[in-house]
C-alpha cells in the first residue's frame, strides 16, 4: 500500500520532473503551467489545512489569496513609479524584492484572517461557509470600486519581482521558487499535523467535547489553524500576482474560492498529497480541454462531478484505495 | 507542444488546414471571450476578424483563437502561451479593458506587436503607449465624450449622468464631462453588474432633469432600458454604441426605439467598403454585424495591409507600414493620432426597426477627426 | 429628497426583496429538509427566465411562458434530484459544494449551447406594461406592482401549503425527524424530488418574472443566488419565515443603501468622490449586515438554536 508520506512526495516530485522535462525540452510555456499548478497547490494546502484538517469550509480563501496579490501588486506600484506609500504621516517606499513581498503579503493576509476568524468562528457549519463567502464578496466589491489601485482594471507590474541571485524572468528559475516554496509549506504542514496542535485540532475537529475536557479551547485552535491557512494561501496569491505581472479584483472572486476549494478536494481533502495532485490535474484538465471543445466547461463540470459522486477522497483516495487518511 | 485553433472555430481551422503549418509565416493569437456571459462580444469579433482573413485567401497567415473567460489571469496564461510556445507574432481579439491591461503591457515588452479590436484603456493612450500597440477601435473615452458634445447640439443643458462604479464607468463620466456644457442634474455610479435600476430611475424621474447620459455595457444595459421604457419616464436618453449593439438590440426590444447613441460605425454608414462587409458577414454568418464585428474586420484588413507592405520579421518596418493605415476602412477616412490610436469621425445613430429587425441608422455627427485626450501624455521615442 | 421618493424606493425595495425571496424559499427549503447546500440554485432561474423567453416568443402569451418557466424549471430541478443531488444527501456540505459548483459550469455552458451566445427577448406585456399613478402623486410601473403582488401571494400560498396540507405536514416532519417520517412509511424519495422540484419552480418563476425587466443571458442566475445565500444565511436556514424576513431586509437595504449612503457622504466631501465612494460602500453593505447579524445571532434571525 502506498503511504502518504510516498504519494506526497511521488506527487511533488513528478510535478518538479515535468517542469525540468519542459525546460530540457525548450517548452517554456508547459513550465509556467507547472508554475501555475504548483502555486495553486500552494493555495491548497492553506486551505486544506482550515478545511481538511481543522473541517472549516471556508469558501472565501480568495480574500487571503487576493491579499497576498495586492501586496504585491501595491508594493512593486509604488516601487515601480518610484512614488513611496503614504498612510497618515508616515512614508513607505515600495519595493521589488520578493522576500519583502512575501514577509507583507504573509502577516497582511495571516492578520485578515485573524480578524475574519475571530467573528466567523463565532458560526459553525453551513453559516461559517456563508460568513466567509460574504467577506470574500465584500473584499471584491470593494477591490472593484476602489480607485487608488486600478479598481477592476487591477495593477499591471511590467517587470518581475526580485529574488537575490536568481533572474526570475527565467521560467524555470521561477518555478523553481514557487516550487521551494509550495515544498517547504507541504513540510510545514506535515510536522503541524503529527506536532500536538495538529493531533489536537483533528481531535478538535472529531470530538470537540474531549478536546475541550482536557483543558483546550477548540475555537483557539481552530483560529490559529485559520489563521496559518489564510498566511498560506496569501503567500500563494502573491506568487500568483507575480507568475501574471498583474493584480485585479478578480483574484478575490467567489469563483476563486471555489476553485481552490475544487483543489483539495478533487485531490483529496484532509491528505497531505491532495493539494499537489488537484491543483496539477485542475491545470492539466483546464488545458487540455480548453482545446477540445468550445463549450468545454460542460466537460470540466462534469468530470468534477465524477470525483465527487464516484470517487471519494479525491484522486489521493483513488491511489492509495482510501477515502480517508 | 503544437497546438492550433479549436475544432469548433471553422474559420481558423480550415484556414490552418488549407495552410498547413508549416507555411504559416506570419501567427496571429486571438485572445477574446467565447464562454458566458459576454461571448456574444467576442464571437462577433472573432468572426469579423475572420471575415478578412478569409477573404484576403492567404495562405501564409495562421491564427490561433483562444476563449479567455473574461478572467484576467486566464488572458494572462493564454499569452503566455502564445508567446512563449505558439511563438506568435501579433496579438489581438481582447474585449475588455482591464484584461487588456493584464496582456498589453507584458506583451509589448516582450516585443509582439498588440493590435485592439476594442478595449483602449486611458493608460495604454497616455504614459502607457508603446511602439507595439495598436488600438484599432477608438480610444475608450471616444465615444463618451462624443455623447457630451451631442448633448450641447441638441440643446441639452441639464443631463442626469450614470455608469457602473468601476474603472471605465467613472473614464465614462469624465469622458462625458470634458465636452459638455451644460449642468449636471445628477451623478451616480451603480454597481457593476446590477440588474435592478429602479432606485436610480426614482431618482432621475426627481431629479428635474432635461436628458439622461448613461454607460451600462452588455447586460447591465438591457435591464435598465426595459426598466426606463416600463417606468414610464420620457427623457431623452443618450448612451455610448455599447448598449445599442446589434448583438443586444434584439433582447431590448421596442424599449430602444427611437434612443440616440454614439458609434464610430453604423450598418448603414455610406462607404465601398462598408457596404460590401456588411453583405459579407450576412451571407457567411447569416446575421447583421456588430461594432465588434466592424472592429475586429478592420483590425484583420490593418494588419493584411502592413504584411503587403513589409516583413513582420523587420519590426521596425512593419511598424511603419502599420502606421500608415493603408486600408479601406469599412468606417471611411481613417488614420492614427502619433499615440496610435484612430484620428476618426464619430456618429449619432437612432435605434430603429428594420423588416422586423432592431438596428441603427445614422442620424448626425457627434464629432469630426477626433483623435484623444491623451496624445501629449505619450513620449513614445519617434 | 421628497416623502414620495422615499416612499417609491422603499417600494423598490419591497419589490426585489419580495423576488429574492422567491429565490431563497427553495434554497431554504431544499437545506431544511435534505440538509443540502445547493450552489445550482441559481441557474435553475436561468433556466426559468430562457424557458419563458423560448416560450413567450413562440405563443405570444406572456401567462403561458410563466407557466411554462414554473414547470420547465421544476421538471429541470426534478431530472437533477434523481440523477445528482439525492447522491448527496448523506454527504458532508463539502461534497455538495463541489458538486453543485460543477452543475453551474454544466447547465450554464449547456444553456449557451442550446440558446447560442447572445441574450434572449423577453419583455413586459402590454396589460401590464406602463407606469401607475399611486396616492401621493407617485407614478410607478404596473410590473413591479404586479410582482409585489405576485410575490406576496405566492408566499402567502407556500404558507399555506406547509402549515394545513398533507405535504406540508410532511415536508415538517422531514425537517425534524428523517427517520421518522421513514417509520411512518412515507415513501422519503418521492419526497425529496417534491421539494427539489418545488425550490426549483420557485427559482424558475423568479427567474421568468425578473429576467422579464432585466437581461436574459447566460450567467444571470450567479449574483442573484449569492443574495439569496445572504437572505436565507440572515433569516436563519431552514426557515419560511426568516427567509421572507431576510429577504425583505436584504432587499431593502441593497435599495435604500444606495441612495442613501452617496447623499451622506456628500455631506464632508465633493459630489464625484461621494457618488463613487457611496456606490462602494453600497455595494458592500448587505455583507457587511450579514456578517452583523450572524456574530450578534449565529445561527440567523429565525434560525435553530445550536443545542
Amino acid at each position: 500500500m502506498i503511504t502518504e508520506r510516498v504519494l506526497t512526495l511521488g506527487a511533488l516530485a513528478a510535478l518538479g520532473l515535468v517542469a525540468l522535462a519542459a525546460h530540457v525540452a525548450d517548452e517554456p510555456f508547459t513550465v509556467t503551467l507547472a508554475t501555475r499548478a504548483a502555486i495553486f497547490a500552494l493555495a491548497a494546502v492553506g486551505l486544506n489545512l482550515a478545511l481538511g484538517l481543522g473541517g472549516l469550509v471556508s469558501l472565501g480563501h480568495a480574500v487571503f489569496f487576493g491579499l497576498g496579490g495586492y501586496a504585491m501588486g501595491i508594493l512593486a506600484w509604488h516601487a515601480q513609479m518610484y512614488q513611496p506609500m503614504r498612510i497618515g504621516p508616515l512614508e513607505i517606499a515600495g519595493t521589488q524584492s520578493m522576500p519583502a513581498i512575501w514577509l507583507v503579503a504573509v502577516a497582511v493576509s495571516g492578520l485578515a484572517a485573524l480578524l475574519i476568524g475571530l467573528l466567523a468562528l463565532r458560526t459553525a457549519g453551513v453559516y461559517f461557509i456563508m460568513i466567509t463567502l460574504a467577506f470574500g464578496q465584500m473584499f471584491y466589491f470593494f477591490a472593484v470600486s476602489w480607485p487608488a489601485y486600478g479598481g477592476e482594471d487591477g495593477l499591471s507590474i511590467y517587470v518581475r519581482n526580485g529574488f537575490p541571485g536568481l533572474n526570475t524572468l527565467d521560467p524555470i528559475q521561477f518555478f523553481g521558487l514557487c516550487f521551494a516554496l509550495l515544498a517547504a509549506a507541504t513540510g510545514l504542514v506535515a510536522g503541524l499535523r503529527r506536532a500536538p496542535f495538529g493531533l489536537a485540532l483533528n481531535a478538535a475537529r472529531q470530538a470537540p467535547e474531549r478536546v475541550r475536557a482536557a483543558g483546550i479551547e477548540p475555537q483557539r485552535l481552530r483560529l490559529a489553524a485559520f489563521v496559518v491557512s489564510g498566511a498560506i494561501t496569501g503567500l500563494a496569491g502573491a506568487l500568483f500576482a507575480d507568475l501574471n505581472r498583474f493584480v485585479s479584483p478578480a483574484m478575490f472572486s467567489w469563483q476563486l474560492s471555489g476553485e481552490i476549494m475544487v483543489f483539495v478536494i478533487l485531490g483529496g481533502a484532509g491528505r497531505l498529497s491532495g493539494p499537489v495532485l488537484g491543483a496539477a490535474a485542475f491545470v492539466a484538465m483546464e488545458h487540455w480541454l480548453g482545446g477540445i471543445w468550445e463549450y468545454w466547461h460542460i466537460l470540466l463540470g462534469l468530470l468534477l462531478l465524477g470525483v465527487v459522486l464516484f470517487a471519494r477522497g479525491g484522486i489521493a483516495g483513488l491511489v492509495t484505495g482510501r477515502s480517508h487518511v | 507542444m503544437m497546438r492550433s485553433a479549436r475544432p469548433a472555430l471553422f474559420a481558423a481551422a480550415a484556414l490552418a488546414a488549407l495552410a498547413g503549418t508549416a507555411a504559416a509565416q506570419t501567427k496571429v493569437g486571438m485572445i477574446t471571450t467565447l464562454s458566458g456571459g459576454g461571448a456574444s462580444l467576442g464571437v462577433d469579433t472573432r468572426d469579423g476578424f475572420m471575415l478578412a482573413i478569409e477573404q484576403a485567401g492567404r495562405d501564409d497567415i495562421e491564427v490561433v483563437i483562444e476563449d479567455d473567460e473574461r478572467a484576467p489571469d486566464r488572458a494572462v496564461q493564454i499569452a503566455d502561451r502564445m508567446i512563449q510556445s505558439d511563438r506568435v507574432d501579433v496579438l489581438t481579439g481582447i474585449v475588455w479593458s482591464n484584461l487588456a491591461m493584464a496582456v498589453v503591457p507584458s506583451g509589448t515588452a516582450q516585443g509582439k506587436f498588440y493590435l485592439s479590436t476594442n478595449a483602449a484603456p486611458a493608460q495604454l493612450a497616455g504614459r502607457g503607449c508603446h511602439p507595439n500597440y495598436f488600438a484599432v477601435s477608438y480610444q475608450n473615452d471616444n465615444l463618451h465624450e462624443a455623447a457630451g458634445a451631442w448633448a450641447n447640439q441638441a440643446g441639452y443643458a441639464d443631463t442626469f449622468i450614470m455608469a457602473p462604479n468601476y474603472p471605465a464607468g467613472q473614464d465614462a463620466l469624465t469622458g462625458f464631462k470634458r465636452f459638455y456644457e451644460g449642468d449636471l442634474a445628477g451623478e451616480v455610479y451603480t454597481d457593476l453588474g446590477q440588474t435592478d435600476y429602479a432606485a436610480q430611475i426614482a431618482e432621475i424621474r426627481a431629479s428635474g432633469a432635461d436628458s439622461v447620459f448613461f454607460f451600462l455595457p452588455g447586460g447591465m444595459g438591457i435591464s435598465f432600458l426595459k426598466q426606463y421604457a416600463d417606468a414610464g419616464v420620457d427623457l431623452p436618453l443618450i448612451g455610448p454604441a455599447f448598449s445599442f449593439d446589434q448583438g443586444i438590440l434584439q433582447a431590448i426590444g421596442a424599449a430602444a426605439l427611437g434612443i440616440r447613441n454614439t458609434s464610430q460605425w453604423s450598418k448603414d454608414l455610406d462607404n465601398e467598403a462598408n457596404r460590401a462587409f456588411v453583405a459579407a458577414f450576412e451571407a457567411e454568418y447569416d446575421r447583421l454585424p456588430s461594432l465588434y464585428a466592424a472592429q475586429g474586420f478592420d483590425t484583420a484588413n490593418l494588419l493584411l495591409s502592413a504584411l503587403d507592405k513589409a516583413d513582420i520579421g523587420d519590426p521596425e518596418a512593419f511598424r511603419a507600414a502599420l502606421r500608415e493605415a493603408d486600408f479601406d476602412s469599412v468606417r471611411g477616412d481613417f488614420t492614427f493620432a502619433p499615440n496610435q490610436h484612430p484620428v476618426q469621425d464619430i456618429y449619432v445613430r437612432e435605434v430603429i426597426e428594420e423588416d422586423g429587425v432592431f438596428t441603427n441608422r445614422i442620424v448626425g455627427t457627434a464629432m469630426e477627426d477626433r483623435a484623444n485626450a491623451y496624445v501629449d501624455d505619450c513620449t513614445m521615442t519617434q | 429628497m421628497s416623502a414620495a421618493l422615499i416612499a417609491e424606493q422603499v417600494l423598490n425595495g419591497l419589490q426585489s426583496g419580495v423576488m429574492l425571496f422567491l429565490m431563497a424559499a427553495g434554497l431554504t427549503l431544499v437545506f431544511g429538509v435534505m440538509g443540502l447546500i445547493n450552489l445550482a440554485h441559481g441557474s435553475l432561474y436561468m433556466v426559468g427566465a430562457f424557458v419563458a423567453a423560448s416560450v413567450a416568443a413562440a405563443t405570444g402569451s406572456f401567462l403561458l411562458a410563466l407557466a411554462a418557466a414554473l414547470a420547465g424549471a421544476a421538471l429541470a430541478g426534478a431530472v437533477v434530484e434523481r440523477v445528482v443531488i439525492r447522491r448527496l444527501y448523506d454527504r458532508d456540505h463539502l461534497d455538495q459544494v463541489l458538486a453543485t459548483f460543477a452543475l453551474i459550469l454544466i447547465f450554464s455552458e449547456g444553456t449557451r449551447w442550446i440558446f447560442g451566445s447572445f441574450p434572449l427577448y423577453l419583455d413586459v406585456p402590454p396589460w401590464l406594461s406602463g407606469p401607475v399613478e399611486l396616492p401621493g402623486g407617485i407614478l410607478y410601473p404596473r410590473y413591479r406592482l404586479a410582482l409585489i403582488g405576485a410575490g406576496l401571494a405566492v408566499a402567502a400560498g407556500l404558507g399555506l401549503l406547509i402549515g394545513r396540507t398533507r405535504t406540508g405536514i410532511r415536508i415538517r416532519a422531514g425537517e425534524n425527524d428523517r427517520e421518522m417520517i421513514a417509520a411512518l412509511g412515507i415513501d422519503i424519495a418521492r419526497l425529496y424530488t417534491l421539494v427539489f422540484a418545488l425550490g426549483a419552480g420557485l427559482a424558475g418563476l423568479a427567474g421568468a418574472l425578473v429576467g422579464t425587466i432585466q437581461s436574459v443571458q447566460v450567467g444571470m442566475g450567479e449574483p442573484v443566488l449569492i443574495l439569496a445565500f445572504v437572505t436565507i444565511v440572515i433569516g436563519g436556514i431552514g426557515s419560511i419565515r426568516g427567509a421572507l424576513a431576510g429577504a425583505l431586509l436584504v432587499g431593502l437595504t441593497d435599495t435604500l443603501g444606495g441612495i442613501v449612503l452617496p447623499r451622506a457622504l456628500l455631506l464632508v466631501t465633493d459630489p464625484a468622490t461621494a457618488a463613487a465612494t457611496g456606490a462602494a460602500l453600497a455595494s458592500m453593505a448587505i455583507y457587511a449586515l450579514m456578517a452583523a447579524i450572524l456574530v450578534w445571532r449565529p445561527t440567523g434571525l429565525f434560525g435553530a438554536r445550536p443545542a
